[in-house]
Formats: structure tokens, C-alpha cells, sequence
């Protein structure tokens, strides 16, 4: 373990992470709004923890381990949540608890969208533009942000960004240097959400609200500046345009950087988990739809389709935006939906949840050992787009599923015994380790009225389910310390 | 420049690590070996592809579109060709680079070029590795020769020994000594040490000594630093494989060879082929045999069977025996910094020949010839001088008022026909062929932009 170069690293990337406070002061002066203050304090603030960090070892220059990339991403993971609080904690609109405004980062950076501010529609449009930034950087990921821009990192920049991205097969690099891959991943990103502001504001939204919204469109983050979300805007076209650009974020980034780059839209159709990703969706919207006119819910066939399709893709990409709400849905379709996020996105997307490709191995798997029982001495490859999954991975989403399960049933119990009934704790649970932000029963809108104690522990699920367990677990096991 | 890799053996993935440390390069390797592949990312910034390095599906997924060289080096010289062939024919790979290790592909040159198989340099490690060595036999004391400007120009290691002129003298001596050779010394090792050479600096025994001459004054100053060595006239070479075989070829003209193979077979092959030559069955370890073939009055002792171990051991045995020089083939890097320098003299790493050979041709431009001494530490470089633009940090400056990296010296400029050895006063002028010395070879990289053609101060 090399803690002076973690050190480092650190303290680059909240000198980095500081100056992200400096466009919500520019929103500020431009709307008017006189809030500009809490920003430019949490600027210093951040910046000099960050160069405290930083000047008493910036000359150390050593190679970054695999262990040392965990644990800078473990550890910047919470600095961000106390980090982001900062300016929402030194204004006095809203007036946030420190657990609240803690909270609200954290869901924020982890693309959770789980709220605990109500009255948005009233706060200074600096808050809420900086709500909504947060969920952006948060979406790609800081520290892939960092390893885009810090040349220093060096291969280092290859153990943060296995430890932060999101699937089982985390050796894959689009382009030979770790750095251009980042900056590709980014540039599209970014290229995606100006596409879908550009939607959005041609679809009739004001030029602030088409902004906000594109940022956690494509991170499928799901803050809003409005307390309605999107029942707010009450739009076909814009449901429409938000439909499709989540439905991309739900995607995996690399798929879109080699469409692109070798400029053939069938390169979605040839990817094996992208494919499946649809037809979940797909099945999702259709039975969804039939079930919800045939309950009268809505009463005409199209309604029926655009609520349907909205509000599932966005809760199954994990984004968490609302037009009709889904908690009040009859029979088994809020229970189903808010399970169905133990799947959410593609591997390589911005969503949370355990990634299509996981389950697809795993149901592979399972077919496998029916057909076994039948031919005990075959040989059965669980097979992906024609060629053999190795044994290694398959192992390794064994033992993803299985410390899921774990955590998500511990932390359930942990809320239980906060006084939480049951169905608002698994969907809490469901909602936070997926990302995916509203639940059901008490959190259906807010995690206003949960006590603090549910807080933290909902904030500690996002963060487990942002980096997909196992880089938080890791710092727990005594091996990871041993010399 | 996209370069991409076949095969991730010792060759290949010293090239990679080589290749990917300077940031203008995007490296990609393709191997079979999923484990290897895995620990080669782990430790650069690479990309790597798992798969068979000649199907045109794996050659694509590595990014052959684009791609502005290919280096086959798998352990097949049939794999290389045709991954050579297939991105020529269907990526039009600009350049093309292939270990071929068999001779026999090696006899028909003209079986390599666009319109056969296209393969726009084929390395044969075995042929360099000969090449080493018979350097090495000619210039008796020296540690490694390596050659530059066709050969006018030559840099030469080696220990210094009691009996040399200039040991325990001065360096500033050497121009009472030999006033009118044209020579510079450019690196002194003591130990593990690197001395910067001063007008000042005593040069102890056991130093290692790199200095830079003319073709012609090479031999005056090897005299300066060990006695005159006695010219090589006896040589047993152990192992009657390729490289063997060569070497016994080449050397038998000249001085009286006895050839060591222990497989009767293929000891019959070569005593029908070789002419001077004296060809032995039995083992190289033997100590009667070895005893039998009088080792005491061998000059040089050179063993190059495939088995390293056996090469160290039957190489120390001659040396104990009473052989003069001791040289033994060693791949593994590890080994060869245990024995070079103790009871074995030389160590011949085919990997760093191989690799010195390959990094001169993929280096940028302007680099004409790089090699590694010292097993990779150090780098000596030969780059010419362009006079495109008038902003080059280097053409019509004086050698003083050049902004070198650390660690970086510049020992002659080859101008035409001439050898100059460089003062810091010379001027270097555009064409000069400038040959520098890098004690620390993080700085190729540095070194390289001086000198590239558009570069600006």
C-alpha cells in the first residue's frame, strides 16, 4: 500500500472536484438570485482541504497498485458525499440538516435521485442548477473524469477506473491509453446530453429546465428542479424525448463509442446484452400497458402506452423520474417494477442495479445445470454471442450475487429495526443500492420522514450500489490491509 | 503511433513496455494467453486482445484500421508471415515487422516485399546474435561493441584492468597518451554506480568503461584501459544449434573452432557442412572432454545450446578449467545480472539484441539506431540532424548551448565521411549524424523530440 500516493490523488481530485462549484455561482448571477455565496465558500473550503492534502507530499511519483486504486476510489466516494454537502449545508435555503445535506449529495453523486427536499419549485435556481450538476458528474463518474484529465495518474488510471466502472468485464479498454478511453466515454457523454437538452428544449422546456433535465436524463440520476418532476411539464413530446435519451443512458457506453466509431447502427443489434436489455424493456412496456387500461387506470390505449413507457424505463434504468407515479399502480406492477431494479441498465451504462449482462450469465448458468442433470457428462459452455463466458467470470458474478443479497437483506433489517415497515424498507433498500431513488410506501416521494439513522444507512446503500459492492466491501476485509 | 503487438512472449512484452512508456505511442497486444495478457495490462497502459494473432476478426478488434505498424512476434514464424500478409492485404498496414527465426525463410530474400509475403523487415534473432558475437571474438576485452554510421563509428564497453595505460590515471591523460585518436569516453559504471566522465575522473580497475571511437582508434583505446589481449586464435562453442551452427560458419575462416553438439545427429549435419571446423559429439558439460580438447589454451568459450542452465554451468566449468573469455546465452534477465561480470564474462540476452534491433526501426523518424547497454539501463542513440526548419533546437548550435536531459551526452557527429568527436564548442550542423549516450533511458523519449523533424525549442 502506497498511502503518500493515494494521498496525492486525493487531494488532486477534490482541487479538481472544487472547481465544480464555480458554474452554480455563474447561474447564480445570471438568474439573479443573490445566491452565490454558499458556492464560492464550499470552493475555498474543498480547495484548501484538497491542497492540504496534496502540497505536503505533491512530489511523490510512484506507480499506483490495483489496491491503492481501490482504495483512493472507496475513499473519494465519501469525501464527495461531505464534499457535494458543503454548499448545501452553508445556505440557509434550504435549511438542511447536516444528515440531510449529506444525504441529498450522496444521492445526488451516486445518481440515486432520492430527495429530502420538498418545495423545490421555491429554491434559489443555483441550488437547483448545482442539484442537477452533481447527478452529471456523478453519472460517467468523477474519477473517470479525473483519469481524462490528470496525465499524472499514468497506469494508475487503469485500477481507479476498474474500481469505478460498472460490470463483469472491466479489462476491456476501447483504445490502448486508459486516459483516451476515459475522454472518449466523456466525450460522449457529453455529446449525448447536449443532444437531449437540445430535445428537450425544442420539445418546449425553458432553457434552464432543458439543461437540468438532460443532466439527469443520461446520468438516469432522476433530480428534478420541480417537486411534480415531469408531471410538471405534462408533455407527450418531452415523456417521448426523456423516454428514449434514458433508455440510452441505460446503455453501455463502449457500444456507443464503437457504433459510432465505425458508424454502423448495427452494432447494437450484434451486442447480446444490449439486445436483451430491449426486450426486458419491451415485454416490461407492453404487458404494463395492456394491464394498466385493462384495470381502467387509464382510459385510452396511448395514455395507457406513454405512462407505461415512461415510468418504466425510468425506473428501470434507475433514474427515478415521475409523471404519473407508479406506487399507486393496482395489482402486482409496483411491486414488480421496484424489484425488477435488482437488473436495471447495461454493463458500462450510468444505471445502477446488478447490470442485464450479470443476470444473463446467470441465467445461462442455470440453464446449464438443468441441461447437466439430464447429460451428467456433457460439456455445457455457458456461452455469450457465440463464445464461451471463462470460468473466472462466471465465478465472479457468483460471488457479485451472493454479497448483493447479503447487503441488501442486512441493510433492509438495519432499517427495520429504525422503525421503518416493511414494504418501505425493501423499497428504500431496492431504491438506494440500485440508484434508482423513489420506493414505495413511506418514500414513494421524499426520504423526508424517515428518521436520521435510515438516512445514513439508505446514503451508505447508494454508495455500495454505485460501485457495485465489492470496492467499499473491500476496505472492510482484513486481507485488503495485510502488508 | 498505433502500434500493435503479436504475442506477449519476453520479446513482445518488453517491447510493449518499452513502446507504451512513451506517451506518443498507442500500444495494443494480441496473445493466445489469457493470464499473461491480464498481468501485461495490469502493469502498462496498454490495450490488450485475446486470440489467434493471424485471424483477420482478432487483427481487426485490435484496431488494425488505422493501425501504423505491426510487429509479429509470436513464437511461429508462420503466424508472423501471415499476420503480415493479412493486414497488408485487407488493412494496408504501412509498416510491417516480423521475427523470423528460421534461416531457411532467411536464404530467399526475395520471398519478403509487397508483392510476395509483406514483410517490411524480418528480424532473425539468430543472425543478430551471431553478429554480436563475432564482434565480440574480433575485439577481445570488450564487453559489447555496437556499431553506428555504417559502421564508421563504434561504442564500446568494457572493464577496465590492471595494466591499461590509463587505469588509475586521469581522464584528461588520454590526450598524451593517444593524441590523435578520436575518442570519448561516455559513461564510467563503478559497481552499480554511473560516474559522469570529468577531465578529472581517475578511472579505477574494474570499472566499466563506455567510450565512443572511430572504426580506426578503437583498438588504441581498448589498450588504454586492460593489457593488449592477445588476438582470439582457439574457440569452443557449445551447442550446434542455429546459432551455433552460424557462428562456427562465420568464424572458422579466421580462427580454429571446435563445435560441442551432444545429439550424434546433428553433429554429423554440421561436420558435413562446416569445413575448417572440428565437430564433437558429447556434452559441453563433460569435464574430460572438455579437458581432452585442451579448454586451458581455448581463447573463447561460447555457449549457445537452447538450455540456459546448461549454457551457465558448462560456462563457469570452461572457466574454471582455464578458458580465457567465458560467454554464455541467457534469456531469462533475472540470470543474466547474477552471472555477467562474476564467473561468466558475457551474458548474450538474445531479447535485448532482439529488442535494440526492433526499437531502432519503430523509434520516430529522425532515430536512426538505438541500443540498449547494460541490459536496458542505458540507451546510446544515433539521430540525424534536420535542417527543415529553422527552429530546431539542435542544427547550428553550439554543443554547449543545447538543452540535453539529465543523464544525456553527446559523443560524435559523423558529417559526411568525417568523424568528429564532440567538444563542447562543435557546432552541429544539418545531416549530422549525432550519436548520444543516455545514462538514464526515461529520457529516449526527450532526446527523441530534439531531434524530430518540426520540433521547436
Amino acid at each position: 500500500m502506497n498511502l503518500s500516493m493515494v494521498q496525492r490523488i486525493l487531494g488532486l481530485m477534490l482541487i479538481m472536484f472544487s472547481l465544480t462549484m464555480l458554474p452554480p455561482i455563474g447561474v447564480a448571477f445570471y438568474y439573479g438570485d443573490g445566491h452565490w455565496h454558499p458556492f464560492l465558500s464550499a470552493f475555498f473550503i474543498v480547495a484548501v482541504v484538497g491542497l492540504a492534502l496534496w502540497l505536503p507530499v505533491r512530489r511523490v511519483r510512484r506507480d499506483l497498485r490495483l489496491r491503492d486504486g481501490f482504495l483512493v476510489v472507496a475513499v473519494f466516494w465519501l469525501f464527495l458525499g461531505f464534499a457535494g454537502a458543503t454548499p448545501l449545508l452553508i445556505s440557509d435555503v434550504p435549511a438542511l440538516s447536516f444528515t440531510d445535506a449529506v444525504f441529498e449529495a450522496v444521492s445526488g453523486f451516486t445518481t440515486t435521485g432520492a430527495t429530502v427536499i420538498v418545495g423545490l419549485d421555491e429554491l434559489p435556481k443555483s441550488i437547483l442548477y448545482y442539484r442537477q450538476q452533481i447527478q452529471w458528474l456523478g453519472g460517467m463518474g468523477i474519477i473517470v473524469l479525473a483519469v481524462a484529465l490528470l496525465p499524472v495518474l499514468g497506469i494508475g488510471g487503469m485500477s481507479l477506473y476498474k474500481a469505478e466502472t460498472p460490470g463483469p468485464f472491466k479489462d476491456q479498454k476501447l483504445t490502448p491509453r486508459i486516459t483516451q478511453t476515459a475522454k472518449a466515454l466523456w466525450t460522449i457523454y457529453a455529446s449525448l446530453t447536449a443532444l437531449c437538452a437540445l430535445g428537450y428544449f425544442l420539445a418546449g422546456m425553458g432553457l434552464f429546465d432543458a439543461i437540468g433535465h438532460a443532466f439527469t436524463t443520461l446520468s438516469t440520476g432522476g433530480f428534478s428542479p420541480h417537486d411534480a418532476s415531469f408531471a410538471y411539464f405534462d408533455s407527450a413530446a418531452i415523456d417521448a424525448i426523456a423516454t428514449m435519451f434514458m433508455f440510452l443512458g441505460g446503455a453501455n457506453f463502449a457500444l456507443h463509442f464503437m457504433a459510432i466509431r465505425g458508424r454502423d447502427p448495427r452494432t447494437y443489434l450484434r451486442d447480446t446484452e444490449f439486445k436483451a436489455y430491449f426486450w426486458l424493456l419491451a415485454v416490461l412496456i407492453a404487458g404494463a400497458t395492456v394491464y394498466l387500461w385493462l384495470m381502467e387506470e387509464f382510459n385510452t390505449l396511448p395514455l395507457a402506452l406513454r405512462h407505461a413507457s415512461f415510468q418504466v424505463v425510468s425506473i428501470q434504468t434507475s433514474t427515478g423520474f415521475v409523471t404519473s407515479g407508479f406506487a399507486h399502480w393496482p395489482g402486482a406492477l409496483p411491486a414488480l417494477m421496484m424489484l425488477l431494479t435488482v437488473i436495471c441498465g447495461c454493463a458500462g451504462s450510468t444505471t445502477g442495479g446488478m447490470k442485464v449482462i450479470r443476470w444473463l450469465i446467470v441465467f445461462r448458468q442455470g440453464v446449464a445445470e438443468l441441461k447437466r442433470l439430464v447429460h451428467p457428462s456433457a460439456e455445457i459452455p455457458v456461452k455469450l454471442a457465440g463464445r464461451p463466458v471463462p470460468q473466472r467470470i462466471i465465478g465472479a458474478i457468483a460471488g457479485f450475487f451472493a454479497m448483493y443479497f447479503i447487503v441488501f437483506a442486512a441493510l433492509m433489517f438495519l432499517l427495520m429495526m429504525f422503525g421503518l415497515d416493511q414494504v418501505t424498507a425493501w423499497s428504500a433498500i431496492a431504491a438506494c443500492l440500485n440508484n434508482v431513488g423513489p420506493g414505495l410506501g413511506d418514500v414513494t416521494a421524499t426520504f423526508k420522514d424517515v428518521p436520521d439513522a435510515a438516512k445514513w444507512v439508505s446514503a451508505i446503500a447508494m454508495l455500495i450500489g454505485r460501485v457495485e459492492i465489492f470496492t467499499l466491501l473491500l476496505l472492510l476485509t482484513p486481507a485488503f490491509w495485510q502488508k | 503511433m498505433k502500434i500493435i503487438i503479436l504475442g506477449a512472449g519476453q520479446v513482445g512484452s518488453t517491447a510493449a513496455q518499452q513502446l507504451a512508456r512513451e506517451q506518443a505511442n498507442d500500444v495494443t497486444v494480441v496473445d493466445t494467453r489469457d493470464e499473461v495478457l491480464r498481468d501485461l495490462q495490469d502493469r502498462l497502459d496498454i490495450r490488450t486482445i485475446s486470440g489467434n494473432a493471424a485471424h483477420p476478426a482478432v487483427l481487426e478488434a485490435a484496431g488494425s484500421n488505422g493501425a501504423d505498424m505491426l510487429v509479429a512476434l509470436t513464437s511461429s514464424d508462420e503466424v508472423n508471415m501471415v499476420a503480415c500478409q493479412i493486414a497488408w492485404t485487407l488493412f494496408r498496414t504501412p509498416t510491417k515487422i516480423a521475427r523470423i527465426r528460421s534461416s531457411d525463410y532467411h536464404q530467399r530474400p526475395e520471398l519478403f516485399g509487397d508483392n510476395a509475403i509483406p514483410v517490411d523487415l524480418a528480424i532473425s534473432p539468430e543472425q543478430l546474435v551471431t553478429d554480436y558475437v563475432e564482434r565480440l571474438i574480433k575485439y577481445p576485452g570488450a564487453l559489447q561493441v555496437l556499431e553506428f554510421a555504417d559502421g564508421r563509428v563504434r561504442l564500446v564497453g568494457m572493464r577496465a584492468l590492471k595494466g591499461g595505460k590509463l587505469v588509475g590515471h586521469q581522464l584528461k591523460d588520454l590526450r598524451t597518451h593517444i593524441p590523435d585518436a578520436e575518442v570519448r569516453v561516455a559513461a564510467i559504471y563503478r559497481g552499480d554506480r554511473n560516474i559522469t566522465p570529468e577531465g578529472d575522473t581517475t578511472i579505477e580497475e574494474h570499472d566499466e568503461v563506455f567510450f565512443i571511437a572511430a572504426r580506426d582508434d578503437m583498438r588504441a583505446m581498448m589498450q588504454e584501459l586492460s593489457t593488449e589481449e592477445a588476438s582470439v586464435r582457439r574457440v569452443v562453442i557449445a551447442g550446434a544449434g542455429n546459432i551455433g551452427f552460424r557462428l562456427a560458419q562465420v568464424l572458422e575462416e579466421r580462427v580454429k573452432v571446435k563445435l560441442i553438439e551432444r545429439s550424434p545427429e546433428r553433429a554429423r549435419r554440421a561436420a558435413e557442412t562446416l569445413r575448417n571446423t572440428l565437430v564433437l559429439t558429447g556434452d559441453a558439460a563433460d569435464e574430460e572432454l572438455l579437458l581432452e580438447e585442451n579448454i586451458d589454451d581455448a581463447d573463447a568459450f561460447i555457449a549457445v545450446t537452447n538450455a540456459e542452465e546448461a549454457n551457465i554451468l558448462s560456462a563457469m566449468l570452461a572457466k574454471k578449467l582455464g578458458a580465457r573469455r567465458v560467454m554464455a546465452l541467457i534469456n531469462k534477465p533475472s540470470y543474466s545480472e547474477l552471472m555477467e561480470g562474476g564467473k561468466i564474462d558475457i551474458a548474450i540476452s538474445p531479447q535485448t539484441i532482439t529488442i535494440g534491433a526492433l526499437l531502432a526501426h519503430v523509434r520516430r523518424g529522425d532515430v536512426v539506431r538505438v541500443h540498449s547497454l547494460r541490459r536496458g539501463a542505458a540507451e546510446a542513440m544515433e539521430a540525424i540532424v534536420h535542417n527543415e526548419n529553422r527552429d530546431s533546437p539542435v542544427a547550428g548550435k553550439r554543443i554547449d548551448a543545447i538543452a540535453l536531459p539529465e543523464g544525456t551526452t553527446i559523443g560524435a557527429i559523423v558529417r559526411g565521411d568525417d568523424v568528429i568527436m564532440a567538444h563542447h564548442d562543435t557546432v552541429i550542423e544539418a545531416g549530422d549524424h549525432v550519436i548520444l549516450f543516455l545514462t538514464d533511458r526515461r529520457h529516449v523519449e526527450d532526446v527523441g523530440r530534439l531531434f524530430q523533424a518540426g520540433a521547436r525549442a
